[in-house]
C-alpha cells in the first residue's frame, strides 16, 4: 500500500484557465491585438493629441516627427489638409470598431435566423433557403458591395448594409449545417417528446451548441467588416465628410503616395494588425471552445 | 467521362446568364441614381434631357427596356456605354485580354508558390519549423488581395522604387500589337524587351492577387498530403522499400491533388473578382478597373455587360475545375 | 542454414514518459526457411506491432527500447536505411490487412505492380507489365490483361487481396509477413486466399509469419504458432501440439472462444496482464512439481 499522503491538496485549475491555455499563442496574440484596438477606440477622445478633423493648411503634409521636416506636435505627421495623422488613425479605429460590431452582429442575426429556419424546418423551406444562399454567394462580393453602396449612397449606413447584405450567408450556411446535425442527433429524443415544441428544442438544445461556432464567426466577421469598409472607402463610397476612416486615409494617401507615403502606410499597418488580430482570436476561440479540435 | 453531366451543365448556362442579367437589370433601374442626370452639362434644357433619355432607351418601361436589351444582346449588341460613348461589346473586348493575362500570371505564380510552400511544410512535418510554415501561411491568408496590392505598391513602388505602379506599359514604348493580349503576343513574337516592360507593370498586381491564393493552396495541399501520407497504400509503399520522397511524389501527390484542385479551383473565381480593386490600385487597364468607374457613373449598359462577362468567366472556370477534378480522380468517371 | 527471421527479446513502447505503454515486452520468435508460423492473440496483444517492427513501419511515437531483429543473420534495426529499403518489397514482403485501402486509388492495377517490379528487378516497362500479367494469373485472376488496365475501385475486394498477394510474392521474397489478410474478407473468400498463400509460399519457398486472431486459420496453414498476450509470448511450438494441449489457461480460453461447428463458443473473458503473470508462474510451478512427481 503506497503512501499517498500529500502536504497540501492539489488545486485543479479552473476550466476557464485550462481552456485559455489550450488556445495557445494564437489566442493570446489575437486577444491582445483586438484588446488594444477596442481600447484605442473607446479612449479615442482621451488619447488623440489633436482634433482629427481640424485642418491647418500651414502644416500640410508634414512627415512623422522623427524624420527631418517633422514637428514634435504631430507625431505621425499631417495629411494634405494639415490634419493630424495620429489623431485620425485613432478616431478611425473608433469608426472601424463601431462598423465592425454593428455589421457583424446584424449579419450574424440575419444569418442565424435563416440558418435556423432552414435547418430546423427542413423540406422545401430548406431547399428554398439553400438555393437562395447559393445564388447569393454566386455574386462577386466586391462588385456586389460596391454596387449596393453606390446605389444606397455614401455614408456609414450604406457601408454597414453592404457588409450585412454580402456576408450574412457565411453565418447562414454554418448555422444551417450545425442545426441539421444537432437535430438529427436529438431526433429520437425530440420524437419522443412530441409535445415539446420545435421552438423549445431550438432554445434548449441547439442554440447553446451554436454559441462557440457563432462567437468564432463573429470575430472573423468583424475582421471582414473592417476590410469591406476599406474597400468601399477606397472606391469613394464610404462615409462622407471629415469622418476619419482607415480606408479613406488610404484612398487619400494613394493620390500622394510618392510625396507622403506614411499617410497610406500607417493605416495599412493598423488594418493588418486588426484583421490578423480578429482572425487569430477567432481561430484561438475555436480551439478553446470546440472540444473536438484539441491539438 | 460523365458526358451526361457535362451536357447538363452546358445546357444550364444560358438560363443562369439570363437570371443574372435580369437581376442586375432590375436592380440597376429600381434603385436611385440617374445616369442621365450625371452626364448632362449645366444649362441643358429639358428637351435635351428627354432626347438623351430617349437615345439611351431609358424612357421606356423596365420590361420594355429588358426586351429591347435582350433582343440586342442576342445579336451580340450589348448597347452603348453611357459614360464612354462606345459600344459596350467593343469596350469589354478591348480590355478583357489585359485582365485575363493578369489573372493567368497571378494563378501561375500562386500555383508555384503554393506548391513550394506545401512541399516545404511537408518536409518539416512534425518538427518545430512546421509551426513557422503554418503561421506564415496563416498570416498570408489573413491579408486580402487589395491590401497586398497596397503593401506591395508601398514597398516596391515607393519606398524601394523598383517597379512601376500604374498602367499596363510605359507610354513611350511603341505598342503595335494585333491583339490586346500584349504579353502573350510579345512572347510569341520574341519581342522580349516589350515583354519585359509589360511584366514590370504586371508583376506587382499579379503578386497581390497571387499571395492569398498561394497561401490557400499551400494550406490545402499540405493538409491533403499529410492525410494521404497516412493512408494504408502509402504505408504499404514504405513496406515495399520505396523512399519517402518517391512515395510523396508518385503515390501521395496525385491523390492529394484532387481535393486541392477542387477547393483551390473555386478560388480562382475569387482571384478574378479581386482584379476589380487590384487593377484600380495599380491603374491597370483591365475590366476590373473599368467596372468601378462604370458603377460610380451609373453606366447601366456597361455595368450589365461587365457583370455578364464576369458571370460567363465564373461559370467557365467552375466547369473547367470540375472537368479537371474528374480527370484526376478515376473514381468519379463512371458515375 | 541461417534462420530467416530471428526476433530476440524485443521491447517496444509507445509514447513518452508518463504516457508510455509497453506494447511488446521481451518477445522472442524465430522463423526458419520456408516455415509458416502463426502469430495469434487478441486485438491489442501486440502482434501487429511485431510485424510492423520487422518492416520498419512503427508509428512515429513508438520506440524500440531493446532487442534484436535479424533477417537471415543481418541486424535489421542497426541496418542503414538505404540498405533496408533494398530488402523490403524484395526479400521481405508484406500482405496488408485491408484490401480496400491498401491499393492506390488513382493508379491502375497494372501500373502499381509494374512500379514494384521495375524498382526492385529493373525490368523494362513492357517486361514489367508482362510479368505483372503472369503474377495475376498465378493468383487465379482470370483475364489478367484486362485487370491490369483497371483501377482498384473497379475490382472486388477479394480480387484486390489477390493482387496484394501477387505483389507480395512478385520479387521472390524469403520472408512474407501476412498481416491479418483474411480479416476483411468473408468466409468463402477466406478459404481461397489461404489456399493461394499456401500455394505461392510453396512455389517460392518463402517463410511466412501469419499474423491473425483467428485460430481456425492458424490450424489450417501454420505448422508452428506463437501465442501473444499483452506484449508477451505465452506459448509457442508446433501448432498441433499447442492446440491439442494448450499449457496456458489463456490459450485454452482462446481455443474455447473460437467458433466451431460442433459446439458453441465461450466468450473470451479478458484477463488482466498482472493475473497472467501470476497464472504463468503458477503454471511453471505445477510443471516442475509434475516433473518431479513419480509417474
Amino acid at each position: 500500500m503506497a503512501e499517498l499522503a500529500l502536504d497540501h491538496p492539489v488545486q485543479r485549475p479552473s476550466r476557464w484557465i485550462a481552456g485559455w491555455r489550450r488556445g495557445g499563442p494564437k489566442l493570446w496574440i489575437g486577444a491582445t491585438l483586438v484588446g488594444v484596438l477596442v481600447l484605442v477606440a473607446l479612449l479615442a477622445p482621451l488619447i488623440a493629441p489633436h482634433n482629427p478633423i481640424e485642418q491647418d493648411l500651414m502644416s500640410a503634409q508634414l512627415p512623422p516627427a522623427w524624420t527631418d521636416g517633422g514637428e514634435p506636435a504631430y507625431l505621425f505627421g499631417t495629411d494634405s489638409l494639415g490634419r493630424c495623422v495620429l489623431s485620425r488613425l485613432i478616431y478611425s479605429a473608433r469608426t472601424a470598431v463601431a462598423v465592425a460590431l454593428i455589421a457583424a452582429s446584424l449579419a450574424a442575426a440575419i444569418g442565424i435566423a435563416f440558418g435556423l429556419l432552414a435547418g430546423s424546418f427542413g423540406g422545401w423551406i430548406d431547399q428554398l433557403t439553400s438555393r437562395l444562399i447559393d445564388v447569393w454567394m454566386a455574386f462577386p462580393p466586391v462588385l456586389l458591395s460596391i454596387v449596393l453602396a453606390a446605389v444606397i449612397g455614401a455614408g456609414l449606413t450604406s457601408v454597414i448594409t453592404a457588409i450585412v447584405v454580402v456576408d450574412w450567408t457565411r453565418f447562414a450556411r454554418v448555422v444551417r449545417a450545425e442545426t441539421l446535425v444537432q437535430l438529427q442527433r436529438d431526433y429520437a429524443a425530440a420524437a419522443r417528446v412530441i409535445g415539446l415544441s420545435r421552438g423549445a428544442i431550438l432554445r434548449l438544445e441547439i442554440l447553446p451548441n451554436l454559441v462557440p461556432l457563432v462567437v468564432t464567426l463573429l470575430s472573423v466577421e468583424m475582421g471582414i467588416a473592417i476590410l469591406v469598409e476599406v474597400i468601399l472607402s477606397f472606391v469613394g463610397i464610404s462615409v462622407t465628410g471629415d469622418t476619419p476612416t482607415w480606408g479613406g486615409m488610404i484612398a487619400e494617401g494613394r493620390q500622394i503616395v510618392y510625396q507622403a507615403p506614411w499617410i497610406m502606410a500607417l493605416p495599412i499597418g493598423c488594418i493588418i494588425s486588426s484583421v490578423i488580430g480578429f482572425n487569430l482570436l477567432g481561430d484561438g476561440l475555436r480551439t478553446v471552445l470546440d472540444p473536438v479540435q484539441r491539438r | 467521362m460523365r458526358w451526361g453531366e457535362i451536357i447538363r451543365r452546358l445546357v444550364l448556362i444560358p438560363p443562369t446568364l439570363v437570371g443574372v442579367a435580369v437581376i442586375v437589370f432590375v436592380l440597376l433601374r429600381v434603385v436611385p441614381g440617374d445616369p442621365i442626370a450625371m452626364m448632362i452639362p449645366p444649362g441643358a434644357s429639358p428637351a435635351d434631357i428627354d432626347r438623351l433619355r430617349a437615345f439611351y432607351g431609358l424612357d421606356q418601361s423596365i420590361p420594355q427596356q429588358f426586351i429591347t436589351w435582350s433582343g440586342q444582346a442576342l445579336s451580340g449588341h450589348f448597347g452603348r456605354s453611357i459614360s464612354l460613348h462606345q459600344q459596350v461589346f467593343e469596350l469589354v473586348l478591348a480590355r478583357l485580354p489585359a485582365t485575363l493575362e493578369l489573372a493567368l500570371l497571378a494563378t501561375l505564380i500562386a500555383v508555384v508558390l503554393g506548391l513550394i510552400a506545401a512541399l516545404i511544410g511537408t518536409q518539416v512535418r512534425g518538427r518545430r519549423a512546421e509551426w513557422l510554415v503554418d503561421g506564415g501561411v496563416g498570416i498570408l491568408l489573413s491579408i486580402p488581395d487589395f491590401l497586398w496590392a497596397l503593401i506591395l505598391l508601398l514597398l516596391f513602388g515607393v519606398l524601394v522604387p523598383l517597379l512601376p505602379i500604374s498602367g499596363r506599359i510605359d507610354p513611350e514604348i511603341d505598342v503595335s500589337f494585333h491583339s490586346n493580349f500584349y504579353l502573350i503576343e510579345s512572347l510569341l513574337t520574341a519581342r522580349f524587351d516589350v515583354a519585359s516592360a509589360l511584366l514590370h507593370h504586371m508583376i506587382l498586381p499579379a503578386l497581390a492577387l497571387a499571395l492569398p491564393f498561394a497561401a490557400l493552396l499551400a494550406r490545402v495541399l499540405k493538409t491533403s498530403l499529410a492525410e494521404a501520407e497516412d493512408q494504408d497504400y502509402a504505408q504499404v509503399a514504405r513496406a515495399r522499400g520505396f523512399s519517402r520522397p518517391k512515395i510523396l511524389l508518385r503515390e501521395v501527390f496525385p491523390n492529394a491533388l484532387i481535393p486541392t484542385v477542387a477547393l483551390g479551383g473555386v478560388q480562382v473565381t475569387l482571384l478574378l473578382g479581386g482584379t476589380v480593386l487590384v487593377e484600380r490600385i495599380f491603374s491597370y487597364e483591365g475590366i476590373g478597373n473599368m467596372a468601378i468607374d462604370a458603377v460610380i457613373n451609373r453606366d447601366f449598359p456597361l455595368i450589365q455587360g461587365l457583370i455578364l462577362t464576369f458571370a460567363v468567366l465564373f461559370i467557365a472556370i467552375n466547369l473547367a475545375v470540375d472537368l479537371l477534378v474528374t480527370l484526376l480522380d478515376p473514381r468519379l468517371r463512371h458515375g | 542454414m541461417t534462420t530467416t527471421l530471428s526476433v530476440q527479446d524485443l521491447h517496444v513502447s509507445i509514447g513518452k514518459g508518463a504516457h508510455s505503454a509497453n506494447v511488446l515486452r521481451g518477445v522472442s520468435l524465430e522463423l526458419g526457411p520456408g516455415e509458416v508460423r502463426g502469430l495469434v492473440g487478441e486485438s491489442g496483444a501486440g502482434k501487429s506491432m511485431l510485424g510492423r517492427a520487422v518492416l520498419g513501419l512503427l508509428p512515429a511515437n513508438a520506440t524500440i527500447a531493446a532487442g534484436r531483429i535479424a533477417f537471415e543473420g543481418r541486424d535489421l534495426i542497426a541496418m542503414p536505411e538505404p540498405e533496408r529499403r533494398r530488402l523490403f518489397g524484395r526479400r521481405i514482403a508484406l500482405i496488408p490487412q485491408d484490401p480496400m485501402t491498401s491499393l492506390n486509388p488513382v493508379k491502375r492495377v497494372g501500373a502499381q505492380i509494374a512500379i514494384l517490379l521495375r524498382h526492385h528487378l529493373g525490368l523494362s516497362k513492357r517486361d514489367a507489365l508482362a510479368r505483372a500479367a503472369e503474377l495475376l494469373s498465378e493468383v487465379a485472376i482470370r483475364d489478367p490483361r484486362r485487370v491490369l488496365d483497371l483501377y482498384p475501385h473497379e475490382i472486388s475486394g477479394g480480387m484486390r487481396q489477390r493482387v496484394l498477394i501477387a505483389m507480395a510474392f512478385a520479387c521472390d521474397p524469403s520472408l512474407v509477413i501476412a498481416d491479418e489478410p483474411t480479416t476483411a474478407l468473408d468466409v468463402t473468400v477466406q478459404r481461397q486466399v489461404l489456399q493461394l498463400v499456401e500455394r505461392l509460399r510453396q512455389r517460392h519457398g518463402a517463410a511466412v509469419l501469419f499474423v491473425t486472431h483467428d485460430l481456425g486459420v492458424v490450424a489450417k496453414i501454420c505448422r508452428t504458432m506463437t501465442v501473444l498476450h499483452a506484449g508477451r509470448v505465452l506459448e509457442e511450438g508446433e501448432t498441433v501440439d499447442v492446440l491439442a494441449k494448450p499449457r496456458h489457461p489463456y490459450t485454452r480460453a482462446l481455443l474455447a472462444a473460437t467458433p466451431r461447428a460442433d459446439r458453441p463458443a465461450e466468450a473470451l473473458r479478458p484477463v488482466p496482464p498482472a493475473l497472467i503473470d501470476s497464472l504463468w508462474a503458477e503454471a511453471h510451478r505445477l510443471d516442475r512439481l509434475s516433473a518431479m512427481a513419480p509417474s
